[in-house]
């Protein structure tokens, strides 16, 4: 018991660790979600050129683990001369890696959505943006929200991999404070314990959006 | 790049596969085994899966691979990075593989397991002739999504010193300061990876279709 009392101690490292964590996965969801929407629209395009250059994106992003895309924008970016430091390039890659996932579940509500809808909205003479904006995309992320639930975890569980390039987010604070006082069992145990909070936090407040959404349709 | 870093992370892609694939033997049947648990709501026990799948399926598998590695020596039980890294990989995929077949057998219609109830089938032929099949088939999508998305994770246990494929392909980009090929070459190792798995989900469909659904 002495290991948790040591690590109740420096419960500062812990909670800053957490802090980043939070920081890192809320502008991982916002940055992610904004980029999903986006991709969606040349991905139900029907001109070829940009269905096909969002579609290679979103597979490329899907044949690849995380890790391996957190590390090429570790290594890439600052040899095209954009000087993020590894926090930056940890939450850029995450909104990179995570949009294309997003889109891909947008496009499924998407291909789903009723064509009578549309066409509805089409006959009302909206067109364009106007028609994207208030017709299509309402529903599409009304659809969508159980699946960016799951999503939301994934941001969560893929942020712990930035510890491999020294961002200070939860998992690193936790394996630091193990090597410096020897306190491994407690370390990580309290840090398995705030990743599970998160995440049913997140499960009950997508739960809380979902039943919203039932109520509007 | 020379040829020497091709077959460096090409020897990454033996890892990653291997540990996959035991994981993936592994985990499946013990998700398996937690999801009859949780259906037949043993005391106790259910509450346990319950836990352990809510736990593990929200705990980044690098956070996992550390607890494992490095927490589990301290209660007096000590591994091999392999070892670990199996065991991580293996937790974390049968928390998932219970979730998708405790789906199948509660989505299992009632009454082909009425209609095995009044061929007077004991309980265990239920199992095997009857609900087994069914659930198989009807899980295997979800299981072999699970799946490509564990061979993804395998980088997990990177951290505790294994050389799989990212970690192959980032010692080579990180020596040669060029990590766009040996990244583009790690890409196509896991496409295929996936691929196969895909392919033989395809296969086995095919093989295993109910009669007259061709």
């Amino acid at each position: 018991m002495n290991e948790f009392a040591l690590v109740w101690e420096h419960r500062d490292m812990i909670l800053i660790g957490f802090q980043n964590t939070l920081l890192i996965v809320v502008l991982g969801t916002v940055g992610s979600l904004v980029l999903g929407v986006l991709l969606t629209i040349p991905l139900m395009s029907r001109r070829r050129g940009p269905a096909l250059i969002g579609t290679i994106y979103v597979d490329a992003m899907r044949c690849v683990p995380f890790l391996l895309f957190a590390y090429l924008l570790y290594f890439a970016l600052p040899s095209l001369g954009l000087d993020f430091d590894n926090w930056w390039t940890g939450v850029v890659a995450l909104i990179l890696y995570n949009g294309a996932y997003m889109a891909e579940l947008f496009r499924g509500a998407w291909a789903n959505l009723p064509k009578e809808l549309i066409e509805a909205g089409q006959a009302y003479g909206f067109t364009g943006w106007v028609l994207l904006r208030r017709i299509i995309l309402p529903p599409v992320i009304f659809a969508a929200i159980p699946l960016v639930g799951n999503q939301l975890i994934q941001i969560v569980k893929d942020s712990a991999f930035l510890t491999i390039i020294a961002v200070a987010e939860l998992t690193h604070e936790a394996t630091s404070l193990q090597t410096t006082y020897f306190v491994p069992f407690a370390s990580f145990l309290a840090v398995v314990f705030l990743y599970w909070l998160t995440c049913l936090s997140i499960e009950s407040t997508v739960g809380y959006a979902n039943r919203l959404a039932e109520v509007r349709r | 790049m020379t040829s020497y870093d091709y077959y460096s992370i090409a020897y990454g892609a033996l890892a990653t596969v291997s540990l996959s694939l035991i994981s993936i033997v592994l985990g499946v049947p013990l998700g398996l085994g937690l999801a009859l648990v949780r259906w037949s709501r043993l005391p106790v026990f259910n509450q346990l899966t319950i836990a352990y799948v809510s736990i593990v399926r929200t705990c980044p598998t690098v956070t996992l691979a550390l607890l494992i590695f490095y927490a589990l020596p301290v209660v007096g039980i000590s591994m091999e990075p392999v070892s670990a890294g199996i065991l991580t990989l293996t937790l974390s995929t049968a928390a998932f593989n219970t979730e998708i077949w405790r789906n199948a057998l509660v989505n299992f219609p009632q009454d082909q397991y009425d209609a095995a109830l009044s061929f007077g089938m004991n309980r265990n032929l239920r199992f095997r002739r009857i609900i087994l099949p069914h659930i198989s088939r009807t899980s295997l999508p979800a299981l072999v999504s699970e799946m490509t998305l564990q061979v993804k994770s395998t980088p997990a246990v990177a951290i505790i010193g294994i050389v799989e494929i990212t970690r192959a392909a980032i010692r080579v980009g990180a020596r040669t300061y060029e990590p766009l090929p040996p990244f583009i070459f790690a890409l196509v190792l896991y496409s295929l990876i996936v691929l196969a798995f895909v392919k033989t989900q395809r296969a086995v469909e095919r093989r295993f279709a109910p009669p007259g659904d061709h």
